[in-house]
Formats: C-alpha cells, sequence, structure tokens
C-alpha cells in the first residue's frame, strides 16, 4: 500500500480496508463513456511520426512511442449492497529516447502535435542529464521495423459492452448463493481492463493492439461467534486474458475433482464456487489442525500457479539476476555462472519450464512488447537444467542472444517500460496421469487448492506458502479437512522434489492481475500455467497461535 | 494557475464549483500534488522522472442516493459539467444505506507539514544527493542501488453545510541497499521527512556501507526463539498490521484479531505488556499529519493502545452511527511511545540475542491471531555477552506483533522511520523482544 492510498484510506469504511491496495490509473468517467471510440489508427500513426521527428532533431539515436488509452471497470460488492462502481480512463504519450547512449523518458497527456513535441524534447534533454552519470552506454539488440500492423486480443463479448446491471445481478447472485450456505460475510468484485496502445518506433513498427483483462473475484466468510473463531475462502478463479465470456461456466471446461471438487479451465461458474467456498469455510471452522513435519504435496493448479510465480518466475527475470531491483525487489539466487555451467539442476528431471507471451486466453498475451518485439516462446528450465532468462532489447545481449524476447511493459502510458514478467508455465506430464490417480500414489500427504499466504526472500531461496483449502491424504485416499496448514522449503530442494506431474487434461492456468515491480512501483499481469504437481517431503508448519 | 493553490486560491475554487450544485447535499474534495524522483542502481541511474497530479472530486446527494464524478484539469467548463455529472449519477443510483449525509463545520488543530525546502527541490536538488551517496559506494568498490522520491501537494474540502479544510504538505522519502562487489555482504538504510534539509543522504549511506560491510561471513545460528532487538526500520512492518487493523465494524462483525468468544470485542482489554502505548497525533513535529480526515472529521491526539489496552476503534460515521458512538477517523498517523534506552545499551544488556535491522516480505498467516511471516534482510547479527559477535544468516520468522508485545523487555528511543511494505512513515522506537520465533533459515543475502 502507498501513501496516497493510505490517505484515500482515512475516511473510508471496511471496504475500503479490504482493497488497500487495488491500483488505479486515471479519471472516473461514465460506463458509456468507456464504449466511445478513441483516435483511429491514422491519427496516431500521425501524431507517433510528431514525436519520432522531434526526438530526431534533439539528437535521439532511437525513439519510441506509446500513444495509449487505458480502460478500467471494478466493481465491489458486499452482501446485498454495491460498495462501488469504478470507471476509469487515462490516455497521453510516453516517449523514450536514447540519447548519448543513455535512456530518457518523458509522458504527457497534452496528445496535441505541439504537446507531442515538448515531451519529446524534455524526454531529449533528460537523457542528456542523465548521459553525464551513465559509464556504458544502452545497447540494444537489433529489430527490424515491422511496418503497420494490429492485435488484439480474441475475446466473444467485451467485457465494457455488458451493461453494469448485468455485472451487479451476477455478484448479488454470487453473494446471495453464499449467504445461503452459511457465508457469515461476503465480498465479490469484478475486475477489467482494457489496453488500447499504439506502439511507434524509429525502427519503422507502426503497431496497434486491443488488449482486454478479466478477474472476477469474492472473499466468502464464515463465523463462529461463540467460539470467536473466522475463516475465510477466496474464489478459485483465475484472471484471464479474456472477455465476460470466461464467466459463462461452460460445462465442457469444468474439470471435475476428488470428492466432488470443480477445478475452472478456460470457464468459470462464480455461483457455483461461491457455494463451494461457504460449505468450505464452514468445514475449515472445525477442521482437523495439521501435525507438522514432512508431508508430500499434491498441489492444484489455482496454488502451484503463485508457487510458479515467486520461485521461478521472479529469480529469472534478467534485470533482478544483474542488480537493478537490488534496492526493493531484490537479486536473484540464479546467477549468470549458474546458467553459464549448463548443469544447474533448478528442478528434477521432470520440470520443464516455459516462458511465453502468446498462449491463448492467458494474461501475457500480445501481439508485440512494449518495444516493437513480436511475441514469441523460449525455455527457462528444461530437464530439470536453468538454460536461460526473461529480457528485454537492451539486455539480452549479456546472453549471447540477438533477438529479444520481448518481456518489456508499462503499466500506463506515463510509465517507463521496463522488464516484467512473461508467462512462466510447468509443462503439463507426457504420462497419462490424473488427479485421482497422483492420489492414489501418496501415503501421508496434503492436498492443496487455491492462492494463501505467500513470502520469499529477496534471492528467492527460502519461501512459505498457505493456500486456501487442505485435504489430508492417508494411504492413497483423501481423509478429511486441515487447517493451519503452510509449507516451507528452498527454490531449488522443492523443484528438485517434483515427482509427478499431471497430464495436460488437467493443466490450466493460475494468474496474478496485480503484480508489483519497480520504484515508483508498477503493475503488471501474468498467468501461470500447470496441471496438479507432486512433491515430496516437503516441511509443513502448524500456524495455529492463540492471543 | 500553479498546481498547488493557496489555501484562498482553493476555497475560491471550491466555492465556485459548490455554487453549481442543485443536489441536495454536496462534497467537493480537491487536491494536488508534484512528485520527483531519482532511482538509480549497480552505481549508476537508472531512471528519473517527475510527475503532476491534480484531481477534483464532487459528491452529490439526493437524499441517500449518491454519486461521484471526478475531473483533473479545472476549466471553467469542466467545473460545472463535474458537478452536473456528479448529480446525473446520484439520480441513477440506488439508495445507499450507509450514506450519513456530510458534516457540519468542524474546527481543527494546526499543524505544519509544509517545508518550503522540499517545495522548491528540483531535479538538481535530487541529483545532488543522490551523487554525495554514489562518490561513497564508488570510492569504496561497494555496488548502490537506491530511491529518491519528493512530493509536495495540497488538499482540500468543502461542502454544502459550510465545511471548509485545508491542508498542505511536503515529504521525501530515500532508500539505498548496498552490497558488496562479491555479493556476500548487503546494508539498508530508509529516511523519510517533511523537511527535505534533514536529509543527510551521504550520512544515511553510511549507515548502509556499515551494515553492507558488517554483514559479510555471516554463519549460520540454527531457528529457535531467540532474544531480539527490533531497529525500529524491522519494528515497523510488524506494528503497521496493528495499525491497519483496528476498525470497530470487522471487531464487531467476528471477523479481526479484535474480535473474541461469544461475539464481543475487546475494546478496553489489556492485549498486550502496559509499556505499550499506539497514538495518533496530527500536531507531532517530527510526523505531521493532516488535522482532518478524508470526510472532514477532526484528527486529534488519539490514543489506540493505552497501557496495553485497546483504547479507540476506528469508526466509520455510519458503523458509530449504528452503534450510537461518536465516529473515530482512521488515523493520519501512527506513534509508538518508547523508553529511554539506547540501541548500543539494548544491545550491552543482551546475554544471547539477535540484532534485526530490517524484515522483508511481511505477510499476513492467519488474520485471527495476526500471525505474520517474513525474513531478516540486509544487516542481521548475533549478540553475546553484550557485544555483536557475528553477522549471521537470515531467518524466516512465523509471529505475531499481538504476541511479540506480550514479551517485550525494553524500549528504546523512537524515531521516524519509512514503512519498507507499505511507505508510510512512523515515529517507532527500537524494542527488545524476549521469545521471537525463527522457524528457518533463508541463503539469501
Amino acid at each position: 500500500m502507498k501513501r496516497r492510498d493510505f490517505m484515500q484510506m482515512s475516511g473510508m469504511g471496511l471496504g475500503a480496508l479490504m482493497f488497500p491496495s487495488v491500483p488505479l490509473i486515471g479519471n472516473p468517467v461514465s460506463a458509456e463513456h468507456l464504449m466511445e471510440p478513441w483516435l483511429d489508427a491514422a491519427a496516431k500513426k500521425q501524431l507517433s511520426e510528431t514525436a519520432l521527428n522531434a526526438a530526431k532533431s534533439k539528437g535521439a539515436t532511437y525513439t519510441d512511442v506509446r500513444i495509449g488509452r487505458y480502460l478500467q471497470q471494478y466493481v465491489f460488492t458486499r452482501e446485498k449492497q454495491v460498495q462501488n462502481i469504478v470507471n476509469a480512463e487515462s490516455y497521453g504519450i510516453g516517449i523514450r529516447v536514447i540519447v548519448n547512449g543513455t535512456w530518457g523518458f518523458s509522458a504527457t497527456s497534452d496528445v496535441t502535435p505541439d504537446g507531442i513535441a515538448k515531451c519529446a524534447a524534455t524526454a531529449a534533454a533528460i537523457a542528456k542529464a542523465n548521459s553525464k552519470f551513465q559509464k556504458e552506454p544502452v545497447v540494444l539488440a537489433e529489430q527490424k521495423g515491422v511496418g503497420d500492423k494490429t492485435w488484439k486480443t480474441p475475446t466473444v463479448k467485451n467485457a465494457f459492452e455488458i451493461p453494469v446491471k448485468e455485472k451487479i445481478d451476477l455478484l448479488m447472485n454470487v453473494n446471495g448463493a453464499a449467504m445461503d450456505n452459511g457465508a457469515g460475510f461476503v465480498t465479490s468484485n469484478l475486475f477489467f481492463v482494457n489496453e488500447q496502445k499504439y506502439f511507434a518506433s524509429s525502427d519503422g513498427s507502426f503497431i496497434d493492439q486491443d488488449i482486454h483483462r478479466i478477474w472476477p473475484t469474492f472473499t466468502v466468510t464464515v463465523i463462529d461467534k461463540a467460539a470467536g473463531k473466522f475463516k475465510t475462502r477466496d474464489a478459485i478463479s483465475s484472471p484471464m486474458g479474456m472477455g465476460f465470456e470466461y464467466l459463462d461456466g461452460v460445462t465442457s471446461e469444468k474439470i471435475p475433482g476428488p470428492n466432488g471438487l470443480v477445478g475452472y479451465r478456460n470457464s468459470y461458474d462464480m455461483v457455483e464456487d461461491a457455494i463451494a467456498a461457504a460449505k468450505q469455510a464452514k468445514e475449515k471452522i472445525t477442521a482437523k489442525s495439521v501435525m507438522a513435519g514432512k508431508y508430500d504435496l499434491v498441489l492444484d493448479p489455482n496454488h502451484l500457479g503463485l508457487t510458479i510465480h515467486e520461485s521461478v518466475g521472479h529469480p529469472t527475470e534478467l534485470d533482478r539476476v544483474l542488480g537493478y531491483e537490488a534496492n526493493y525487489a531484490g537479486t536473484s539466487f540464479a546467477t549468470l555462472d549458474k546458467w553459464e555451467s549448463k548443469n544447474f539442476n533448478y528442478g528434477s528431471k521432470l520440470v520443464n519450464i516455459v516462458a511465453d507471451k502468446t498462449q491463448p486466453h492467458s494474461l501475457g498475451a500480445v501481439g508485440y512488447d512494449d518495444e516493437g518485439v513480436p511475441c514469441k516462446e523460449w525455455d527457462i528450465i528444461k530437464d530439470g537444467v536453468l538454460v536461460n532468462y526473461q529480457a528485454t532489447r537492451d539486455q539480452v545481449s549479456i546472453l549471447g542472444e540477438k533477438e529479444s524476447h520481448g518481456c518489456c511493459y508499462a503499466d500506463n502510458w506515463n510509465s517507463v517500460q521496463f522488464q516484467r514478467m512473461p508467462n512462466i508455465s510447468l509443462k503439463p506430464g507426457t504420462e497419462k496421469r490424473s488427479v485421482l490417480d497422483m492420489i492414489k500414489g501418496v501415503e501421508k500427504g496434503i492436498y492443496i487448492i487455491g492462492r494463501g499466504s505467500y513470502s520469499i526472500d529477496q534471492q528467492r531461496y527460502n519461501f512459505q506458502f498457505g493456500g486456501q483449502v487442505f485435504y489430508e491424504i492417508k494411504n492413497g485416499q483423501l481423509a478429511g479437512m486441515l487447517d493451519d496448514v503452510a509449507y516451507q522449503s528452498n527454490t531449488q530442494e522443492f523443484w528438485n522434489s517434483c515427482s509427478q506431474i499431471c497430464d495436460k487434461d488437467d493443466y490450466r492456468t493460475f494468474g496474478s492481475f496485480f503484480d508489483g515491480k519497480g520504484q515508483p512501483s508498477q503493475v503488471s499481469a501474468v498467468s501461470h500455467g500447470s496441471a496438479t504437481t507432486r512433491f515430496d517431503g516437503v516441511n509443513v508448519i502448524n500456524t495455529g497461535r492463540k492471543i | 494557475m500553479s498546481v498547488i493553490l493557496t489555501e484562498s486560491e482553493a476555497k475560491a475554487l471550491l466555492q465556485k464549483v459548490l455554487s453549481y450544485s442543485k443536489a441536495d447535499e454536496c462534497e467537493i474534495n480537491l487536491s494536488g500534488e508534484l512528485r520527483g524522483n531519482l532511482r538509480y542502481a549497480r552505481n549508476e541511474v537508472s531512471t528519473s522522472g517527475s510527475l503532476i497530479n491534480q484531481n477534483l472530486q464532487v459528491q452529490s446527494a439526493f437524499g441517500k442516493k449518491v454519486g461521484v464524478a471526478t475531473i483533473d484539469e479545472f476549466s471553467e467548463e469542466s467545473l460545472e459539467k463535474v458537478v452536473r455529472r456528479a448529480e446525473e449519477l446520484a439520480r441513477l443510483a440506488p439508495e445507499n444505506p450507509e450514506y450519513v449525509g456530510v458534516l457540519e463545520p468542524q474546527k481543527y488543530v494546526t499543524t505544519k507539514g509544509f517545508f518550503e525546502s522540499t517545495s522548491n527541490a528540483s531535479p538538481e536538488t535530487r541529483a545532488t544527493a543522490v551523487l554525495k551517496s554514489l562518490e561513497l559506494t564508488r570510492t569504496q568498490k561497494l555496488t548502490a542501488a537506491g530511491f529518491l522520491e519528493n512530493q509536495s501537494g495540497y488538499s482540500a474540502m468543502m461542502n454544502s453545510k459550510g465545511l471548509f479544510a485545508y491542508y498542505p504538505s511536503t515529504s521525501v522519502n530515500f532508500s539505498l541497499t548496498v552490497r558488496t562487489e562479491d555479493g556476500t555482504g548487503s546494508g539498508y538504510v530508509a529516511k523519510g521527512y517533511s523537511d527535505i534539509s534533514k536529509l543527510d543522504t551521504a550520512a544515511a549511506t553510511k549507515i548502509a556501507i556499515q551494515k553492507s560491510l558488517g554483514s559479510v561471513g555471516a554463519k549460520a545460528l540454527e531457528p529457535g526463539k531467540y532474544t531480539v532487538i527490533l531497529e525500529p526500520t524491522a519494528a515497523a512492518v510488524l506494528l503497521e498490521n496493528i495499525f491497519f487493523r483496528m476498525d470497530a465494524r470487522s471487531a464487531d462483525e467476528g471477523r479481526s484479531f479484535l474480535s473474541k468468544q461469544g461475539g464481543k470485542t475487546k475494546m478496553g482489554e489489556k492485549i498486550m505488556d502496559e509499556r505499550v502505548n499506539f497514538y495518533s497525533d496530527p500536531t507531532n513535529p517530527d510526523l505531521p499529519s493532516s488535522p482532518w480526515s478524508g470526510d472532514g472529521q477532526p484528527q486529534e491526539k488519539r490514543y489506540w493502545i493505552e497501557k496495553g489496552s485497546v483504547k479507540n476503534m476506528h469508526y466509520s460515521r455510519y458503523w458509530a452511527q449504528k452503534n450510537n458512538v461518536k465516529p473515530v477517523p482512521f488515523p493520519g498517523n501512527m506513534i509508538m511511545d518508547g523508553g529511554t534506552a539506547t540501541l548500543d545499551e539494548m544491545i550491552k544488556s543482551t546475554k544471547q540475542g539477535i540484532l534485526v535491522t530490517k524484515l522483508w516480505y511481511i505477510r499476513t498467516v492467519d488474520p485471527q491471531t495476526l500471525l505474520l511471516t517474513g525474513l531478516t534482510r540486509d544487516g542481521t547479527f548475533y549478540i553475546e555477552n553484550g557485544k555483536i559477535k557475528h553477522p549471521i544468516k537470515n531467518f524466516r520468522f512465523n509471529e505475531s506483533p499481538v504476541i511479540m508485545l506480550n514479551n517485550l523487555e525494553t524500549l528504546g528511543k523512537p524515531e521516524r522511520v519509512v514503512s519498507t511494505e507499505s511507505d508510510q512513515n512512523y515515529l517507532i522506537p527500537p524494542m527488545k523482544i524476549r521469545e521471537f520465533t525463527f522457524s528457518s533459515l533463508s541463503d539469501a543475502v
């Protein structure tokens, strides 16, 4: 939570306290306004050429321009009440230049030829001023201009076209279903994001993109006032690179699990999940407190995604490895010498982790990144060995590569783009295996579903994760629910304990909608795919306390 | 018109906007700020930027039907348009059962949170301050990564019952991580002030350098329960989890660490050591904050925990009305009373213990008990027989700040600190705590 959020909270009630850190970029507008068209591609091209020419005349050897319109619609409810509806729009232009081998950046909401020329001159002046500090000039990987291109998230129903009333009705149904099934309280929310981005560079690229993301979520709370206890269960939805069709709850996209549990692939049934959540939160109140010790863990994709994000995604960001994030997010244990050795066993031989910005329905999927690089897929860990990182145009030469990975992103037109995580996913197993098959082979274990508490050190060695629901596995069968569960491990030890991965039929994505990085902090959205996976002999602690 | 309006300029603008209102009730919030930052890593500047924000928010109400609209440019035309839009939205909105109407005019204390020095800071001011830091690390062949950001701004409000409030403020936050070239040592410092002339980046850098060099050659210690001395930077990120959760409504609803068996709350109960006092005070000269909350309620000196007992909880105006009590606004700052011990004295009186200078990646494990997890970072040291013996490897902890403040040994003198989790500034003393629970080791430096 940042200072401004703290100040905003001052006059607000519980609703604000429960969402203290939802980042909002832009100004509130009407829902109808979000549907109004903006500048067409030809107008944006003309404006971007103004910027490219102005920067060149100020000595820029490279320039890129992002003309962006960023739309957000957020709906917040609790029980029978709508707490807030936010419709926000932000538009403007960000210009990044290289002068004297140094980056300079400036942005303005004055998207007129005059405003743009001034902005380009400021970016060049900042680059010149900062070049006094610079010891080594920026080296960009070559990127041939791609000419005029367009890309759009393949959506069926544009979420911004769906009337607000339909969204409220859905959330009221969700809340009602949870309350009818034993919830004491429920908050539910819908987040919709649309980035309309036009990118142009002095390389000769003019790229128009229309990117959509969606995240439906809720928290159900069950209270036992007599015992003075409360338990929560969050939605097991995933944020997606999809339209409103994600909320259709299509049966063919449901993955039946053990004991009537349901996993959701590319379609989510929010009411069904709210009913399950209320029942499970109620069960948690009386669930057995876990006995600390070593367990074999069977991790659902909706849980494992966050473990992948923290223990593989962040440590393989090349800017962290190099020290650019040392003052805040930290550095990385996955140092260049480990990669150079070509034999650093990040995980067991079963572990194959790929990076991509192309997977359909994923949060990372775009046509081109924020420096005009066409998106692709590449290996990060192959057969357990660390083979690559995530890099941008000015970093990839360090890896001896000539082509950027396409990992550059800015969360708004007024933020400078930098290296951000692509989708990082664990490949499913090649042998046929269902979750039930996997559980059958476990003598003493815990089956964990959903995203819980998470914490990892600044070099990504030691981590601790909780979850939403935990089931004991005894002699190949699910026993009752457990509570007070968290597991602690070391990244390399953990991934080397990976002993089985379910097949592609169980593969789903998990997502992080507001992943923070940088100073000042920027958000990004990223997906992590996996099938249910088994890890042997992991240290489980009991988190129950009395105050 | 400049971005930072004076009190009379703000008043005139608000009066003009209010004159357009045709609603039963209208409340307008106005703010403007300038921010500038400089970020560096690997001993070089990486990014720098500046940002202008200004915002005017109109809330119109017809009965309990409320609409809100916002603008960020203040042309004559847009000022009237924003009022009309708020009114349109209010007419379309369903009744909000929690709307309690706008406040009558209030009296506020005077606080000084605005300093010309900070307001006048330019890109050159930031560059000079950072260069002083960089010169030190470059000469000693250490690697620096840091961030300097200064802000100046104001907020103001007016409503249809005649309430008017205005508060200007400034701030600067500086943070720095210094690492040894071989990556075996790391030290950190963070400083926050309202007045930038108090910021000495060279002195701060020396602290980070000392911790960086001092943390080389860390030895592993068995996890377990230890006496710890928490420097204020480490304590802040634990304590703010209490500050943020002093909400009466969630306690009444049974879903807070302040709820208890039988549906009651812990209001008035002793929940920690009787030397623990947390209070908010907008007039504190070392940590000034706004004399009014976002909805116009006066902020005054208020104890939240007094002598270890729960003295106050945050009551929104709606929840207060429903429960027939006085509303209590969410605090604008937070201060913990200290003792007289210096950090050196606390170390000297420790037979066996651990000095923790910073904690990292704090997350709530259990909201019922406020059990938190996280790790030590950037300089952790073993104390034996009153002396720092050697640096130790980082630990993961699992501890509740409520339990921790029951195990209090000694308090030092409070100082202004920046939370490494929220950027929020507090006045917090160093503290010695018994039986702090470290649960595993980390190889991270």
